[in-house]
């Protein structure tokens, strides 16, 4: 028997709203700004209305699905998501700028404006939820099906980051903010392989993207070798820097292995600050080669007897050609990551490395050689960073030591032990909450950290274990049971 | 007929600590051997040192006819010596059928499928649950689990540290059935460490005691049962 709908449901998002109302109004409605030198007292009361009127229907929202309710709360949902949807095109389209337009005062900032859309969006999940299951008692659920619903997530995720750059209300800085998250997946997918799968929790992960942007750069300017030369060359580089630092960590885990591989990254960027004859210091190195369409250049007049990008197609020049043409590098290259980590758990290193996570004296009385299969993951793990790095290179055209820092290598760690240490969707989605929310919201200055801050607490109280923790199998029903 | 496994004057140290002073001990092709001893007699430790960890620092191990004494776990495991170690050891994130998998790891040559029917028909419980997680089964189920997957790539050699070790009496009588079950059908040779004197004594063909490091007592298993310092100290006195 559900509860009875309307009337509690209203009390209590009229009372939610009413708390925020109190809270919001010296926080948003009230504005103060000095003018010249006297301070004056301005007033933001649509924003504080549509906080508030926001803030009525989520709440609204979220009870009714929390109580098992599936059709209502999923309409409301979706007309949160729409609503919020369409300001944020308004937004960006630049048509909010005509602020003669009457229906002005209604559209909401970009910031409510996306809390809306992703509020609206979680009710709906949550909502559908319910309806998968059955409007049924909201205790005693049968589990949802985890391999469909993230084989669909995943494919989802692929599909939107495969045409994003298509999409006609895509701007340069949304590209330039997917290229960044993509190159967050990326590592978190090539650290997910050493943390999440072999278990051994590397904080100088950021260490082997240093040498493969490194590699990459030194090779280009010294030899001035093309990027599809370089790739493999600083993804090799970077693996045999993998080796190096395993070798001396074989017989060390946990904590001590967190220490020694965090003194590592330290390491390599103090050497590359330091070595000023090889790497040129702190001034790092300029005047990187930049990534050619197949050898044929992004310019607007090519050199002298060579095509470039647009008149080889015959089109107009434009320079976000090359934005795009990096934006489906780097998802090119993170989804080979993810393919060949999917695969290569089915076989038998990779099956070793998730032993190895799970128990190292068992793995070794069944046959396993630790020493080989730590190195490996260390060297695989390693390889993908600095194919990362080569591509940072190229698409900065400078490297210099600080970006190497050792709160990369923290993001890195968070986004992969938030992801879920070994799910690979739970990585991007932790990558797009960790670095994409934040370099998008860039506008909300200290805030961003705040509410970065904020989600890292909640998630870690709601999901101690990580965003995803469901596990696939890698291998299902086979063999077929004895027949008697 | 040279035995095949041949442990001989191995002293084993923990630092400055002298744990095995001198052992010998055969296992014969086909033998199901015990080995008994109260805490901290060094029975575990001596299993271990079959497996090279820790090496001996004195002494000789052979097995097949090959001085093992120097050889790395995993190669030795890859010579055909199957060990399930103290407290079963799954991987508990990792699934039945997966943890069966990592026990074809020390031999190239498993035919794995015929490996999981044969498990799964000494132990049915674990075929239904296959695609369960080594960490929800029962300890009883964990250490079906573990021996199974010993079992996997058809060693010559089982060691067992323990197999009754927190288990039910019923389900400990289960696992020393299967034990004898596994050495008559497929002549697996087994070289088993308890503490539960009784159970093991009757299942084996011979026995050892081992005391403060050193084989005290060695016989059939029907002599060690009827032996009154064994009763003493082993058995409760009740004399069986």
């Amino acid at each position: 028997m559900r509860p009875p709908f309307a009337a509690p449901l209203l009390r209590d998002a009229v009372l939610v709203a009413g708390i925020a109302g109190v809270l919001a109004f010296p926080f948003v409605g009230l504005l103060l700004t000095t003018q010249g030198t006297a301070p004056t007292l301005s007033t933001r009361f649509p924003e504080f209305a549509g906080a508030v009127v926001l803030i009525f229907f989520g709440r609204l929202g979220i009870s009714a699905a929390r109580r098992g309710h599936s059709l209502f709360p999923i309409v409301l949902g979706v007309a949160m998501a729409t609503v919020g949807a369409f300001s944020l095109l308004f937004e960006t389209a630049g048509m909010a700028a005509d602020s003669a337009a009457p229906w002005h005062a209604f559209v909401p900032g970009t910031f409510l404006a996306t809390v809306a859309s992703a509020g609206g969006v979680a009710i709906v999940v949550v909502a559908g939820r319910n309806y998968l299951l059955g409007d049924s008692e909201p205790v005693a659920r049968k589990p949802l099906p985890m391999k469909q619903l993230l084989l669909w997530t995943g494919v989802a995720l692929a599909g939107v980051a495969i045409v994003l750059p298509l999409l006609p209300a895509v701007d340069r800085r949304l590209i330039d903010v997917a290229t960044l998250v993509l190159t967050y997946v990326m590592l978190g997918w090539g650290l997910n392989i050493v943390v999440g799968l072999a278990g051994l929790l590397d904080l100088g992960y950021v260490a082997f993207y240093a040498v493969g942007a490194y590699s990459y750069a030194l090779l280009s300017v010294t030899f001035g070798w093309s990027f599809w030369v370089c790739l493999p060359l600083a993804g090799a580089l970077a693996a045999l820097f993998g080796i190096l630092l395993g070798f001396p960590v074989l017989r060390l885990r946990g904590d001590y292995l967190a220490i020694v591989t965090l003194g590592f990254g330290e390491m390599i960027r103090i050497i590359l600050l330091n070595w000023y004859d090889f790497t040129n210091g702190p001034d790092g190195i300029s005047n990187i080669g930049r990534p050619s369409f197949f050898g044929f250049q992004f310019a607007s007049k090519p050199a002298e007897g060579t095509e470039s990008f647009h008149t080889l197609f015959g089109i107009a020049y434009d320079p976000v050609h090359r934005l795009i043409f990096l934006y489906y590098l780097i998802l090119a290259l993170a989804l080979l990551t993810n393919a060949f980590t999917l695969r290569i758990r089915r076989l038998p290193v990779g099956r070793a490395w998730e032993a190895l996570r799970e128990d190292e004296i068992a793995c070794r009385s069944l046959g396993v050689n630790p020493r080989n299969t730590k190195l490996s993951a260390f060297a695989i793990g390693a390889m993908f960073a600095g194919f990362a790095g080569s591509f940072f290179a190229t698409r900065q055209g400078f490297v210099s030591p600080e970006s190497f820092t050792f709160i990369e290598s923290a993001i890195l760690v968070a986004i992969v032990v938030l992801g879920g240490m070994g799910s690979q969707i739970g990585v991007a989605v932790a990558a797009i909450i960790l670095v994409g929310l934040p370099e998008y919201f860039r506008e909300l200055q200290e805030y961003r950290m705040l509410a970065f801050g904020m989600g890292m607490v909640l998630i870690m109280l709601w999901r101690p274990g990580g965003l995803l923790t469901h596990r696939e199998p890698t291998i299902r029903t086979r063999p077929q049971p004895a027949s008697p | 007929m040279t035995p095949l496994l041949k442990v001989s004057g191995v002293r084993t140290f923990y630092g400055a600590i002298e744990a095995l002073r001198g052992v010998d001990i055969e296992v014969a092709e086909g033998e199901i051997v015990t080995l008994i001893g109260s805490n901290g007699a060094g029975k575990s430790t001596l299993l271990m040192t079959i497996c090279g960890n820790p090496q001996a620092r004195a002494g000789e191990i052979r097995f097949a006819d090959r001085d093992i004494t120097r050889f790395r776990t995993w190669d030795i495991v890859r010579l055909g010596i199957a060990q399930t170690p103290e407290g079963r050891r799954i991987f508990p994130r990792m699934t039945v059928l997966e943890n069966l998998q990592m026990g074809a790891v020390a031999n190239p040559d498993t035919d794995f499928d015929d490996g999981v029917r044969r498990a799964f028909e000494l132990f049915p419980v674990l075929g239904q649950r296959r695609n369960q997680s080594g960490g929800t089964l029962s300890g009883g189920e964990q250490q079906m689990l573990a021996i199974a997957r010993a079992l996997i790539s058809r060693p010559k050699l089982l060691l067992l540290d323990e197999p009754s070790l927190g288990l039910a009496p019923r389900l400990a009588r289960q696992i020393f059935a299967v034990l004898r079950e596994i050495n008559r059908s497929s002549g697996t040779t087994i070289f088993l460490v308890e503490q539960n004197a009784y159970h093991a004594l009757r299942l084996c063909h011979r026995g050892y005691v081992l005391a403060n490091g050193m084989v005290t007592l060695e016989g059939t298993g029907k002599e060690l049962l009827q032996n009154p310092a064994v009763q003493a100290a082993y058995l409760g006195g009740t004399g069986q």
